[in-house]
């Protein structure tokens, strides 16, 4: 399936949970927000919410700034 | 003497902006060696590859408090959607509201800055707004019901100083809450003046991050943001224009003896 992820084309191989989705891409277990389809998805629902063909996701962390 | 800000207890009066650094491990030093509790950072595109260790998971695990920007926004609403990704990443409610006009001198948009700050005070963030170091622009802002106000000393990253003290003092005395110099400080002795001037705190990034010995920099301006903190709360003399002696006049000898 296809998806628009941080602003680039990626293709990944079957609709998952926001949950696995994250784990499957190494991100960090705290610290970290996920957007999809402009929608902010709460930590609490990222077992159950999903991430499907053609949705664009955006994956935050904190990095250095003043 | 400890910093009351919203609900956040501060030991240290300096807080410490994170940008600039070479690496996460000289924000962990230079952390360390301030003795800030208080950290920002900004909030990005997650790159994938890049590790799982994580800055927030760093800092947190020194036992600092992260406090999420807004920086890279350009309008109210750009700012409250970083401001809603840095609460629901760090789980915190609190925010420091960062909203420029441009990218050359990053100054505050006073316009869009107020819109953001009454949007976040009522979607219930504590709001520290990064603002210019206009009086009245402050004052507008503590009746948005932030919990600080930050004036810059001069432009992000330029080192320059306190441009205007007259206007931070004259902040100081018109806003009844905390308020923080942010922005410009260039060395340990800005800092200090910016205490003298009765602010109740200074955030330092890249004075620090940037200097020639990070470490060193974090303690000397450390040492500086106590000895101005001290300066004021001691009460300093007042100017003027000519010389009060501090010998006598009184008891003189007379000067005619034989040398």
């Amino acid at each position: 399936m296809a998806i628009l992820l941080n602003g680039s084309p990626m293709e990944f191989a079957h609709p998952e949970p926001v949950a696995d989705f994250l784990t499957g891409l190494g991100a960090p277990a705290t610290g970290v927000a996920i957007a999809v389809n402009g929608v902010i998805v709460p930590r609490s629902r990222w077992s159950e919410a999903m991430v499907d063909d053609g949705d664009t996701v955006e994956v935050l962390t904190a990095m250095q700034g003043g | 003497m400890a910093l009351t800000i919203g609900s956040l207890n501060l030991q240290s009066r300096l807080i410490l902006g994170s940008g600039g650094a070479a690496s996460h491990q000289v924000v962990l030093d230079v952390l360390q060696a301030s003795g800030a509790e208080l950290v920002t950072v900004a909030l990005r595109r997650f790159r994938p590859g890049s590790g799982s260790s994580s800055l927030y998971q760093d800092l947190a695990g020194a036992g600092a408090t992260v406090l999420p920007n807004t920086a890279g926004a350009h309008t109210s609403r750009e700012a409250r959607t970083l401001a809603e990704l840095g609460r629901e990443a760090l789980q915190t409610n609190l925010v420091k509201l960062e909203v420029v006009i441009d990218d050359r001198t990053l100054l505050p948009d006073p316009i869009e800055l107020v819109d953001a700050a009454r949007e976040l005070v009522a979607a219930g963030f504590e709001v520290f707004a990064y603002t210019n170091d206009d009086p009245a622009l402050a004052r507008i802002l503590a009746d948005t019901g932030v919990v600080a106000v930050m004036p810059l000393g001069s432009p992000i990253g330029s080192g320059m100083g306190i441009l205007n003290p007259a206007n931070i003092s004259l902040i100081v005395e018109l806003v009844d809450l905390p308020v923080i110099l942010d922005a410009g400080i260039g060395t340990a002795s800005d800092a200090a003046l910016a205490m003298e001037l009765g602010v109740d705190g200074v955030l330092v990034a890249s004075a620090i991050t940037r200097a020639t010995d990070p470490v060193k920099m974090a303690g000397a301006i450390s040492l500086a943001v106590r000895a101005g903190r001290e300066a004021w709360e001691a009460g300093r003399i007042s100017r003027r224009p000519l010389a009060v002696p501090s010998s006598p006049f009184e008891g003189l000898p007379d000067f005619n003896l034989a040398g």
